[in-house]
């Protein structure tokens, strides 16, 4: 187990590692990020709707898309000069192989939502200081899931065509019930309600974290064998 | 007789027991009192919905056997059984629209279920999408395996938030803990449609089983 999770890390790490060096991805995908959230912003009538309504949604979906851009780096920068082939031949297992690499994506995403967060607070000016601590929890656990699932599909799809656009339409089913889940916890937090109103939702987003990564793991040397 | 004439047997008295269901339904069997005519659509949209959904759940078993067995006969099935799914999924998205014009007073609405079930048919769509987009027949077996499995641990999501939310759409009343609380001649007309759809999935299944046999075969020809 101890070996597994260093093997992990040593995946992980050559990915941060990378992508600290060249910094393009993580700027673009924060720029992204800032950008949709402006968008957002003229889609609304501040007037008529207000951001509590409109706020959970908002920050979803960006959060969603961000994701998204980070989960297609992640194998697609391993098909260059065969680099996948390397990692397979590498004696790390394929199970620490596909930890690492949502270690890695899970730190991406987080940098992203890291910045995403306090710019939509910024922007639309939502009270979040009483509700932060269970918020990032929420944040935390809908990421976990959907960066798993996400994780295994970028795998799935590298040696297709059209892949980019194939992890979008294979993702999107299987982000919805996270990102519900998420969207009503928010929605409950943002709007002063307690917690305990969005247990269903809390214990929803557990268990499709635990299932999905776990599957995850199990079927991930499934996808990158040749 | 090969399977492809077994297949299109099985369906054609599939289709011939359906236009059975359809005089059942609607000369033999009482009108609901509330919905009037409506409700009729009943007996097409459930064991429609109820094979839409058993089609994912057979992928996903298919596959998972697929990926220890690798014996290619699952792995037809398993695509065989996605398309079916899929425009037994259609059926259902196209049949509930028509009964909620008249009772909802709209055609769509973003109610739990409805949209499980648009996600389902998504589900399928990008299930057959990816088995379209890899060239190696063998990776993209093991592939679709990957996301068939994936796919039908969803459908138990799918189904819990259909319980957390509050909906429209009415509650089970045939397949729930409690009994059936569908009138007698209802209930018959039901399960004789259930049987039904249950004939036209195996027939369809087949049929597109033997074809898929039939293109391998021309492939290596």
């Amino acid at each position: 187990m101890l070996e597994l999770l260093r093997q992990a890390w040593t995946v992980a790490r050559k990915d941060l590692l990378l992508e600290f060096r060249t910094r393009t991805a993580i700027v673009s995908a924060v720029v992204f990020t800032a950008l949709v959230l402006t968008v957002f912003n003229f889609g609304r009538d501040p007037t008529a709707v207000s951001v509590i309504d409109l706020g959970p949604t908002i920050l979803w979906v960006t959060f969603t898309f961000a994701a998204m851009l980070a989960l297609n780096r992640a194998f697609q920068l391993e098909l260059e000069n065969q680099a996948l082939e390397g990692l397979l031949v590498s004696p790390v297992s394929r199970t620490s192989l596909y930890w690492g690499k949502l270690l890695a994506n899970l730190a991406f995403v987080a940098v992203v939502e890291s910045v995403g967060l306090p710019l939509f607070v910024l922007f639309f000016n939502v009270p979040v200081g009483r509700v932060l601590l269970p918020l990032v929890g929420v944040i935390a656990l809908a990421t976990l899931g959907f960066v798993a699932v996400g994780t295994l599909f970028s795998a799935l799809v590298i040696r297709t065509r059209f892949a980019e656009l194939l992890l979008v339409v294979l993702l999107l089913p299987f982000l919805v019930p996270p990102l519900i889940a998420a969207v009503q916890v928010t929605a409950r937090l943002l709007g002063g309600r307690p917690l305990s109103e969005a247990v269903g939702y809390l214990k929803l987003l557990a268990a499709y974290d635990i299932v999905f990564v776990s599957l995850a793991s199990l079927l991930f040397r499934f996808t990158v064998d040749e | 007789m090969s399977l492809l004439h077994k297949g299109r047997w099985l369906t054609l008295v599939g289709l011939a027991l359906l236009a059975g269901v359809y005089m059942r339904a609607l000369a033999f069997t009482p009108v609901e009192r509330l919905q009037g005519p409506a409700q009729k659509i009943y007996y097409l949209h459930v064991p429609a919905a109820i094979w839409a959904e058993m089609a994912m759940v057979l992928v996903g078993l298919a596959s998972v056997f697929y990926l220890f067995l690798k014996d290619p006969r699952l792995d037809r099935f398993a695509a065989a059984s996605a398309e079916v799914g899929t425009v037994f999924a259609a059926i259902v998205l196209t049949t509930g629209p028509l009964w909620g014009k008249p009772i909802w007073g709209t055609w769509w609405t973003w109610d739990a279920r409805l949209t499980s079930t648009l996600l389902l048919f998504f589900l399928y769509i990008g299930y057959l999408l990816l088995r379209d987009a890899v060239r190696d027949p063998a990776l993209g077996a093991r592939y679709a395996a990957v996301l068939g499995i994936c796919g039908m641990f969803l459908v138990p999501f799918i189904h819990l938030s259909v319980y957390l939310f509050r909906t429209l759409h009415p509650q089970p009343i045939v397949l729930k803990p409690s009994a059936p609380s569908l009138p007698g001649s209802m209930l018959e007309t039901w399960l004789f449609s259930l049987g039904v759809f249950t004939l036209l999935y195996v027939g369809f299944v087949s049929q597109r089983y033997a074809l898929s046999l039939l293109r391998e075969h021309e492939d290596h020809a």
